[in-house]
């Protein structure tokens, strides 16, 4: 007999692990406390679902990010009531902003005690109503199984993005049968998923027209297995392409139709050719502020199409003439097949005279910087690690600087390689999400780049690494500095560098030992790549490394708020710009 | 411009909340806003008085398509459509405005519900603007306290809002 239809009586706690093991959850990353205490009892009684202790519930919620972000399945959280609930919320958020599938749980105080101010007790799903996909406050034990399935259901489909269900602790005493559903059907939420014919015949049309073609792709591609698609598509047409921060990796960043990264701190050409198109194919991105820079300047020669699921991005910031609603990897291969029906190609003559100008962009070669410092460079260490790794291994980030030269220097070839928090900015995201990417991959090479102020955020989780021997490799990028808030105070307040020196640092050497990991300070440029292979050498340890890096280096290009994309701001190190282009 | 948008949402705690946490999250204007079960008890109908841009109703309509809660929705304003709101008031009755009170409530259609010596209680049903109107005409007479439900709409025909 199918477990799923056993007839017996369970408590509600041993029902939500069964759940679980019907769902197929391998891991659970949570803290306990009294409000979780009975799922906790019915957790330590089975040995399928394996539950992750955490030091601190946000790590809990960006381990279990991680683990989604590199294997496309949901991240499960399992958390108690009060601040334990409220730990989690910035983790919950960070999901939230770059539509991660979390299912996050959290115990409640009894049924009989909510609202009478109880012992941690907070209003958990009001808390978490802002910045989940939706929630679920489970009053009775005959609600639970479906409630589970419905979480799952939503956190994974459509736009996916995070489900908290808080239980309250007598709803996982009380007993009922369990039956857990195969599926479940929703009135109030149907995700499209095929685009609209027309519009992808329209579409195509305009494609095939372009003279100056720009195809701009966002994380969607990622999150929709979409980036083999992608991948054939661009090709096909031979287009120029672009990823944003959260789309990485979607295309090989080693092909040549690959202009780097776009946005804030992209590429000059992907900027340049963004702001010069005719046509912009605009796929699984979301036109953030970031990426668009000011809305007045965005594209202004470009008829664009934007291709999402949700459709509520579409039109939201930019206005669009060809919107198409649907998942990334179908209305890919439907223009592929359309195009390939057309027996067209693109305007060859038009193509050669684009990808001419572009090739000019490129020749300013924008990622430049002084390669004779006698300091370290924290570009020269992504390069190096980019290089030692073999461009092969998991990048997770924390937020700021590093995170830039980490998405500008290392070139992913891969989708779901590179992890971090694009849409939220969440410092400390780094080390608990490659957690989450190790247990899923175990003998995968998992790095977290981070900087001196990021990983203090959430240091407390080189403890749990410890518990579970997890041989991340961390890249510290020490500039003494919160270099992203100091480059701007650079730039915009006149040098006046207001909070944003990180005094009394620990030794991050000893620090990383007294954990019992391994610790490594670096301070010549001479020792990096020594040291990075020496770190990779030991498979079965982590490895802190402290890499003491030029505290005044800036990230470029940079495009200033209230600019456009051919306004950037280039490196003191960077070639010419061509002539006849305007630049602040 | 104002636009009348008509909800579909389950009945379910917090569906409420969803709706009113997405237009203060995002910076939405609500003019009013109504809410009962239907007679599907499973569902209740909203009826959200907003204003805004095309542009920003656009977003309102699929902000709103996008909360797991609703089912079905509808800008009333975009075809014909019937819109109604109540409004019970108490205003000071004596002496000669005690006429004039009746005489008011008369050319607006509207009932007297309660009576005091001094005091009437009145029930007015109408479009938004008439029950403005109404409240000017009888300002002067003096206003204890009034009650306004907000309006709820439905459009005209035979097609209805069903899940």
């Amino acid at each position: 007999m199918e477990l799923s239809q056993v007839n017996v009586e369970l408590t509600g706690a041993d029902l939500f692990v069964r759940c679980l093991q019907d769902e197929g959850v391998e891991y659970v990353f949570g803290y306990p406390g009294g409000a979780a205490l009975h799922i906790y009892d019915a957790v330590f009684k089975q040995d399928k679902v394996k539950h992750i202790l955490v030091r601190h519930e946000q790590g809990a919620a960006h381990a279990a990010d991680g683990y989604a972000r590199a294997t496309g399945r949901p991240g499960v959280v399992l958390v108690t009531s009060g601040p334990g609930i409220t730990n989690t919320i910035t983790g919950i958020a960070t999901a939230y902003m770059d539509s991660i599938p979390l299912v996050v749980f959290s115990g409640q105080v009894p049924t009989h005690l909510i609202g009478d101010d109880a012992f941690q007790e907070v209003d958990a799903v009001g808390l978490t109503r802002p910045c989940v996909k939706h929630n679920f406050l489970v009053r009775d034990v005959k609600d639970l199984a479906l409630t589970i399935k419905k979480a799952f259901y939503i956190a994974t489909t459509g736009r996916p993005g995070p489900v908290h269900v808080d239980i309250p602790k007598d709803v996982t005493a009380q007993k009922t049968r369990y039956y857990y559903p195969e599926s479940v059907n929703m009135r109030s939420y149907n995700p499209v998923i095929k685009g609209h014919p027309g519009q992808i015949k329209k579409a195509v049309e305009l494609i095939l027209s372009a003279k100056r073609p720009m195809i701009y792709t966002g994380g969607g591609v990622v999150l929709g297995e979409a980036a083999e698609a992608l991948t054939e598509l661009v090709r096909l047409l031979g287009y120029p392409c672009t990823n944003t921060l959260m789309g990485l990796g979607a295309f090989p960043g080693t092909d040549p139709l690959f202009v780097g990264m776009l946005g804030m701190h992209g590429t000059y050409e992907a900027n340049m050719a963004m702001h010069e198109c005719d046509v912009l194919v605009a796929i699984g991105a979301r036109f953030d502020d970031r990426i668009t820079g000011d809305l007045n300047k965005f594209c202004p020669y470009a008829r664009i199409i934007h291709v999402d699921i949700d459709p509520a991005s579409i039109s939201k910031n930019v206005p669009v003439d060809v919107p198409i609603v649907g998942n990334a990897a179908n209305v890919m291969k439907d223009m592929i097949a359309a195009i390939r029906a057309s027996g067209r190609k693109p305007d060859q003559e038009a193509l050669k005279a684009w990808w001419k100008q572009l090739q000019a962009w490129r020749a300013v070669d924008c990622l430049n910087y002084d390669r004779k410092s006698e300091l370290i460079k924290p570009q020269f260490v992504i390069e190096k690690l980019y290089e030692v790794t073999g461009g092969d291994a998991f990048v997770t980030s924390d937020v700021g600087q590093h995170q830039m030269w980490a998405a500008q220097f290392y070139k992913f070839n891969k989708p779901r390689r590179w992890i971090n928090s694009g849409g939220l900015g969440t410092m400390g995201f780094g080390m608990p999400a490659a957690m989450g990417v190790q247990f899923a991959y175990p003998d995968a090479t998992v790095t977290c780049v981070t900087g001196e102020a990021s990983i203090l955020m959430c240091i407390q989780e080189l403890s749990t690494c410890k518990q579970y021997d997890l041989p991340i490799k961390i890249i510290n990028l020490n500039n003494r500095y919160m270099g992203m808030v100091r480059q701007w105070q650079e730039f915009f307040y006149d040098r006046r560098y207001s909070h944003s020196y990180m005094d009394a640092l620990p030794d991050f050497k000893k620090m990383a030992e007294s954990y019992g990991h391994v610790g490594m300070f670096i301070d010549k440029p001479g020792d990096v790549e020594g040291a990075l292979k020496e770190a990779l050498k030991m498979k079965d340890r982590l490895v802190f490394m402290d890499f003491i890096t030029d505290q005044k280096e800036n990230v470029y290009p940079m495009i200033a708020a209230g600019s456009g994309h051919h306004e950037m701001h280039l490196s003191p190190s960077t070639g010419e710009a061509p002539a006849k282009r305007e630049l602040a | 411009m104002r636009h009348i948008i008509s909800i579909l949402l389950e009945n379910e705690a917090g569906a409420l909340s969803r709706v009113a946490n997405l237009f203060s999250a995002r910076g939405y204007n609500i003019d009013s806003l109504t809410v009962a079960p239907t007679e599907d008890e499973t569902l209740s109908r909203m009826t959200l008085v907003t204003r805004g841009s095309e542009d920003i109703i656009e977003q309102i309509t699929k902000q709103l398509h996008k909360l797991v809660d609703v089912v079905k929705l509808t800008d009333l304003t975009e075809g014909q459509h019937i819109e109604r709101e109540m409004m019970l008031i108490k205003v000071r009755a004596v002496g000669a405005a005690r006429e004039e009170a009746k005489r008011l409530v008369d050319i607006f259609r509207g009932r007297i519900i309660d009576v005091t010596d001094t005091t009437y209680a009145i029930e007015l049903t109408g479009t938004g603007d008439k029950l403005d109107a109404f409240i000017e005409a009888i300002r002067g007479l003096g206003i204890i306290e009034l009650a306004r439900t907000g309006a709820s709409g439905i459009g005209r025909g035979e097609k209805g809002l069903r899940a």
